[in-house]
């Protein structure tokens, strides 16, 4: 049994990429073969934030226009040997494949692995249309801002009506910090807002950066980003994690200091 | 909770979400500013047939409330139409 899921926002720039490279990763760790597919054409980054990037030959447009088979596209990671990346093209646009040519290249996929992950394109055009098209489920990306959310809103619209049934929630760059002072809206607020069922939250944590400057994704490691998107994968499977406790530790002084903000 | 919370009005939380809110509302509604100027302009076409009504008070927008078939909430025109005098029947 295979599941096919689509990564997007609507918006740009609120970490479907990153939530992409880190679930994918968190997926094979926990045993499941995963196959990453960058839909981005024209704007490729998914191979960067994986560390992938010297090692592409052929991509996704290669494989549509039968330049080569979908094996040969595939890239290997270099720690998982059960998680592989389909990259995109850099130099052609998205008009380049369609909905019925993803279908066809997804059917196939489907065979070979357990989780199949689309990271989709910002917008609503053509790239969006093509990474939903074989998706049996979605995963939305928002930050709490205003912008986001109501781009969210607007693709939670759309999925529905190209009946995609399954439609989580995932709230990244929280700041706990901000969200106890009143100026930042809670997971709670952008769930009742959006009414759709909550994945996971990722704080907004130094070792996302790190990691995506290293090119390794910081999914199961110590940090508390590494421990949102190690349970959001669980959760992803069906397993029933609590929700983590995103506070930041502060000393006495901190709690001083916060006294007279 | 900082003491000095005490002081301040509302903080930029709220104000975020009651403006993602009501922007929603009309995004969902799919309603623009000219079909609602267009309805409000029907109603007091309709109104004055049988009453006084003030039309500079009259507001009118969309909201939301709890549905009575308890599936989440649903939205609502809200009317708000001030009467100066009821016609009364020749």
């Amino acid at each position: 049994m295979s599941e096919v899921i689509v990564i997007t926002s609507g918006k740009g720039g609120v970490g479907k990429t990153t939530t992409t490279a880190n679930v994918g990763t968190g997926l094979a760790k926990l045993d499941q073969k995963v196959v990453l597919i960058d839909t981005d054409i024209g704007l490729r980054n998914l191979d960067v934030v994986m560390g992938l990037e010297n090692r592409i030959v052929y991509n996704l447009v290669d494989v549509v226009e039968g330049n080569c088979r979908i094996k040969q596209a595939l890239i290997k990671d270099k720690r998982y040997p059960n998680l592989y990346l389909l990259p995109s093209a850099q130099t052609r646009d998205k008009t380049a494949v369609n909905p019925e040519q993803m279908i066809k290249l997804i059917d196939e996929l489907r065979e070979e692995f357990d989780y199949i992950l689309l990271d989709c394109p910002a917008g609503i055009e053509q790239g969006f249309k093509n990474a939903i098209a074989a998706a049996d489920r979605a995963l939305i990306v928002t930050t709490p801002e205003v912008s986001a959310i109501r781009d969210a809103d607007r693709i939670i619209g759309l999925l529905e009506a190209n009946e995609i049934k399954s439609t989580d929630l995932i709230v990244n760059r929280i700041r706990m910090d901000m969200v106890e002072s009143g100026n930042m809206m809670s997971m709670d607020d952008v769930v009742e807002i959006l009414a759709i069922d909550l994945m996971g939250a990722v704080p907004d944590d130094e070792s996302v950066v790190i990691s995506t400057n290293q090119g390794e994704p910081c999914v199961g490691d110590s940090s508390l980003a590494g421990q949102a998107y190690m349970n959001i994968c669980r959760r992803v499977m069906g397993e029933e994690v609590p929700f983590l406790d995103l506070k930041i530790k502060s000393g006495f002084f901190g709690k001083l200091k916060k006294l007279f903000k | 909770m900082a003491f000095m919370d005490f002081f301040r009005k509302k903080n930029s939380g709220e104000i975020a979400k009651d403006r993602l809110k009501l922007l929603l509302i009309s995004d969902r509604a799919n309603c623009s500013p000219e079909i609602m100027e267009a309805i409000k302009n029907d109603i007091i076409k309709v109104i004055t047939k049988y009453m006084e009504i003030d039309s500079e008070g009259l507001d009118i927008q969309i909201t939301q409330t709890e549905s009575e078939g308890g599936n989440g909430t649903v939205p609502v025109l809200c009317a708000n139409i001030p009467v100066r005098d009821m016609k009364t029947r020749s």
